[in-house]
């Protein structure tokens, strides 16, 4: 069998695996020994081979193996743990999901402070001007039904009055009561029933 | 125990065979720290053709965790048709090539790049490259010419190559991780290594081993 130079550099790959079919490699062998560009081609495809299959032609990039492990680590599910891990799973889990109610629940929401009746002032206009008498902690417009101490009665500038302490009176001044905009501020919050429940008080 | 059993409890590749087969049942048995025995002989070729695929560090490192973290989920899958190092390496490459196509990287070399070129390829003519001692690997210039050929090489001969010659894959193994024939495999691997051949011989066969490099027109001494 004879070949040529094109025949070898087709088959070196396989010749190089040791794949060639005994009578064509023979036939290679002994083009390669007369042939000094094939005898090359040869000789510089085995130093490829070489010097490419050594670990160090390719270089890992320096904690890759540990920054791989650690984000394994990270994002791997614990060991399971059979009945015992499940009991506490549920366990955990009605926890959480109590937590989350009574989070949610009235009892653990932001009160109003204080009785309507004893509920501060809010949106109070600074320049406006209130009765007040000393025995009683409201403040009033003057005309006001509730007024019973008349004769002790003083106007005071409304932001006086709260500053010594007195509340708005819930008759006469109701929009300026202070939980009423509590309770608008639970509107607001979505918590529609105890908004209700406060109206009907 | 037969004979021929007992030979092939001798194979080395056997013998792994069987203690991942013990692995993957542990790990599905939910041991996951099993996962990191599995892996380990395979952490760097994974890397490497991750690298082979996108010709970049950070990338291939991202990409090759995702692949393990991807073939750790997906472990009950595995179901033993392909080794596991075979199932793993086209785990990576599909993930990589997703990677590749997100980059928007050489878009159109990859739309034509899977062809297999038709015709003989003919090497260039130079004078013998002598044997180049293993030793050449310890200086960087010579890992950085080498990095520099392969890179040059187009994807399809240089995932090949990085398989079957850089990590020793089988062709077989090879053609299932790239999804191709093992024909293909076999006409892109002669042709990346006639063509690394071309690449490297200049240099290597004696440009860059035994003569320092001097400007054009300048003296050394």
């Amino acid at each position: 069998m004879v070949v040529n130079c094109e025949h070898v550099w087709r088959e070196i790959t396989d010749y190089l695996e040791g794949e060639v079919d005994p009578v064509l490699g023979t036939a290679m062998e002994e083009h390669i020994r007369e042939c000094k560009r094939c005898s090359a081609v040869l000789q510089g495809t085995r130093n490829v081979v070489e010097l490419f299959g050594d670990e160090r032609a390719l270089e890992i990039p320096l904690g890759f193996s540990q920054r791989l492990h650690r984000r394994l680590e990270a994002q791997m599910p614990q060991r399971r743990g059979g009945a015992f891990g499940w009991m506490v799973a549920f366990a955990a889990a009605g926890l959480l999901i109590a937590g989350l109610a009574i989070g949610r629940s009235s009892a653990f929401s932001q009160p109003p402070m204080r009785s309507e009746h004893a509920a501060p002032a809010v949106r109070l206009p600074s320049d406006l001007m209130v009765v007040v008498y000393d025995d009683g902690k409201t403040f009033h417009r003057p005309g006001c039904d509730v007024i019973h101490d008349k004769a002790h009665a003083r106007m005071i500038p409304a932001s006086e009055a709260m500053r010594q302490g007195f509340v708005p009176c819930v008759r006469c001044m109701k929009e300026y009561s202070g939980a009423r905009a509590n309770l608008r501020d639970l509107i607001d919050q979505d918590r529609y029933e105890i908004a209700e429940a406060l109206e009907r008080r | 125990m037969t004979l021929a059993g007992a030979a092939s409890l001798a194979d080395p590749a056997q013998i792994i065979l069987k203690q991942e087969e013990a692995l993957i049942r542990r790990l599905c048995d939910g041991e996951n720290e099993v996962f990191y025995q599995l892996i380990r002989p395979y952490e760097r070729r994974v890397y490497a053709t991750a690298f082979a695929v996108l010709r970049n560090e950070a990338d291939a490192e991202e990409v090759a965790q995702e692949a393990f973290l991807k073939a750790f989920k997906h472990i009950r899958q595995f179901r033993g048709e392909a080794r596991f190092s075979t199932w793993l390496l086209h785990i990576t490459v599909n993930e990589a090539r997703m990677r590749r196509r997100k980059n928007h990287a050489e878009v159109m070399e990859a739309m034509v790049d899977y062809q297999d070129d038709q015709g003989t390829y003919i090497p260039r003519d130079f004078a013998d490259w002598r044997e180049i001692p293993s030793e050449t690997l310890e200086r960087h210039e010579i890992r950085q010419k080498l990095a520099e050929a392969l890179e040059s090489l187009t994807q399809k001969y240089r995932e090949v190559f990085v398989l079957r010659d850089m990590q020793h894959v089988s062709i077989e193994d090879t053609a299932k991780a790239l999804g191709i024939t093992t024909a293909s495999v076999k006409t892109r691997l002669l042709r990346a290594r006639l063509m690394l051949r071309d690449l490297l011989a200049p240099g290597l066969g004696g440009d860059w081993i035994s003569r320092p490099h001097f400007a054009k027109g300048s003296k050394p001494w």
